[in-house]
């Protein structure tokens, strides 16, 4: 799929995100709003994966570590067919699988539970290495906040991640300087990232991680070493009242910004 | 006066661990051995000799070594997850809940060096934590092997099990208690002695001291059971209910707190089962002041003639 193709369906994964977060009454829209390009172009373009065959042992590898922004991930797997797309209607509810943080024994597509921040990472590591071992050709890829690199197991496993040469490795920093209270550079402020992940041994690229055309060639890079991408993006990004507000990591739109969140994304398709 | 028996021999359950996952390791590519800088202490040097390349070594960083592992089984290995039980458990607990617990991982845990192995070293540590840390978490059976063959036969039970699981091992010597050839079964408990008076009930290194125990009794004419309960989850209820209908009164002993463990585990099907008196052998809610293992067993009342005292106490309350 071409990114003029990938961004009309970011679009539409962002419309269906904001329609289930509101109905649900919670969820983390913020940083599902910055994330959903990336998975849109990982996807619908990047990951080579069967939804009616989701264990398929050669497929690539996901790692939502943001777990909390599962909706997007539900949203994106219904989308790509790994599970119905009227089943997103069951967020949150009673009995649902569709749980606030995704489970990999109930949702095909999902591969590890994540939830409590930094585990993404070293499970990656290890699905990377396994490649290594097996000699399997799958490429792993992990996507974890910019406040949760605060979590010290993110800075373990990118050890281990340079020490084992983990060239089949991607992780995307989902830097869009917002955490749960406040403003990362307020909170404990890591950035720059890149120089930090350069130090450790790995290749860096930073990119808009809300422009497909950048999203698409970083996501596709190969390189000698494991890979980072860092990510800028925007909290919120494409619903104007949500653009880089802090608050916006787990409220929930009323029905009059909801109306409007809906018509400017509307707009846009 | 007796005649003269020769001590049995004692065995460091850990060269039973690094054999089996050695012959493990040579009949299964998937077997991989990942551990924390802990080749030496997790005896892990003959299988990094033979299998160089599925020895992964992730450093001193147990947080990433369970996520690691459980990134390993989802890629189609069988990886073996061993460090110093303390660290292992106390570190990673989270990495053990939801990366392999809840995410249902193939990754099977060995604590190593558990209890008050490093009884010198301090409460740091010590791992008489760990049952308890460990057993309230679904989907992950707890199993403290008594001997060098249970050990063996756990290990290739787990290599077999679908699913996590925590191996809880020592480096204290023991001597052999179950026979040769003897099939691991999960949430079976072993009867060594049996008994009609109390059931004395324990694994890792406390099976053999309550063996002794028994003995010490029987010389008293007290008949004491006495089982051997590797699995501290799933426990194995029925044996439970058997040993306190039949004997009525149970005694537990644990290189771990008493908060939490095995006993408290037995009490819990006790109390809702089954009550007859009880008593708790084990670490008594203190940090363990130091010394070598086996002293500290003694010191908190596990010596076998401590033992049988303890158990003529409590029959006296049935």
């Amino acid at each position: 799929m071409e990114p003029k193709e990938l961004e009309r369906v970011a679009r539409q994964i962002r419309l269906r995100d904001v329609q289930a977060v509101f109905e649900a009454g919670a969820g983390h829209v913020g940083g599902e709003m910055s994330a959903i390009d990336i998975m849109t172009a990982l996807y619908f373009r990047v990951l080579r994966v069967w939804p009616d065959d989701p264990k398929n042992p050669a497929r690539d590898r996901f790692v939502l570590s943001k777990g909390h922004t599962a909706c997007a991930l539900y949203v994106t797997l219904a989308k790509r067919g790994f599970i119905p797309e009227d089943e997103i209607s069951t967020f949150l509810q009673p009995n649902s699988r569709l749980n606030g943080h995704p489970n990999c024994n109930k949702v095909p597509g999902v591969e590890t539970n994540t939830g409590p921040l930094g585990h993404g990472l070293p499970v990656a590591v290890g699905m990377a290495k396994a490649a290594k071992l097996s000699g399997a050709d799958y490429h792993t890829y992990v996507m974890t906040g910019d406040g949760e690199m605060q979590e010290g197991s993110n800075w373990e496993a990118i050890m281990a991640g340079a020490q084992f040469g983990l060239d089949n490795l991607t992780l995307i920093i989902d830097h869009n300087r917002f955490q749960q209270g406040a403003a990362l550079s307020d909170t404990n402020d890591i950035a720059p990232l890149r120089p930090k992940l350069e130090a450790f041994g790995w290749d860096v690229s930073e990119i808009n991680g809300n422009e497909m055309g950048e999203v698409v060639p970083a996501l596709e890079h190969r390189s000698d070493r494991p890979h980072c991408i860092v990510a800028h993006t925007n909290k919120g990004h494409g619903i104007s009242f949500m653009q880089d507000k802090v608050d916006w990591h787990h409220k929930v739109p009323s029905k009059e910004q909801y109306d409007i969140a809906v018509r400017e994304l509307s707009e846009a398709l | 006066m007796n005649a003269p028996v020769s001590a049995p021999k004692l065995y460091d359950c850990r060269d039973a661990f690094a054999e089996t996952i050695e012959m493990l390791a040579a009949n299964d590519a998937r077997v991989v051995a990942v551990c924390n800088d802990s080749v030496g202490s997790s005896k892990l040097g003959g299988f990094k000799a033979k299998f160089p390349e599925r020895l992964i070594n992730v450093g001193i960083a147990e947080q990433n070594m369970v996520g690691v592992g459980a990134g390993l089984a989802n890629g189609g290995q069988l990886p073996f997850v061993c460090g110093a039980s303390c660290f292992l458990t106390g570190r990673a607990l989270e990495q053990i809940k939801a990366d392999l617990a809840y995410s249902n991982a193939n990754v099977k845990l060995v604590g190593i060096s558990s209890g008050m192995a490093y009884g010198e070293l301090g409460p740091t540590h010590h791992s008489i934590e760990d049952f308890a840390w460990t057993r309230v978490l679904p989907n992950l059976p707890v199993i403290a092997p008594c001997d060098r063959i249970e050990t063996a036969a756990a290990v290739k039970w787990a290599a077999e099990y679908a699913g996590p699981c925590f191996l809880r091992l020592s480096r204290v010597g023991v001597p052999d208690l179950l026979p040769e050839g003897h099939v691991f079964e999960l949430g079976k408990a072993n009867l060594l002695r049996d008994g009609t008076d109390l059931t004395l009930i324990a694994n890792g290194t406390l099976t053999h001291r309550m063996v002794k125990a028994a003995d010490i009794l029987a010389a008293r004419g007290i008949k004491a059971r006495v089982l051997n309960m590797a699995t501290v989850r799933p426990i194995d209820e029925a044996a439970i209910v058997a040993a306190a209908t039949q004997t009525g009164a149970i005694l537990t002993a644990e290189e771990h707190s008493i908060y939490g463990g095995l006993g408290s585990a037995i009490a819990e099907v006790v109390v809702e089962q089954a009550p007859v008196p009880m008593k708790r052998l084990g670490v008594p809610g203190v940090f363990a002041h130091t010394g070598p293992a086996e002293w500290l067993l003694d010191e908190f009342g596990m010596a076998p003639h401590a033992i049988a005292e303890a158990a003529e106490a409590l029959i006296k309350r049935k």
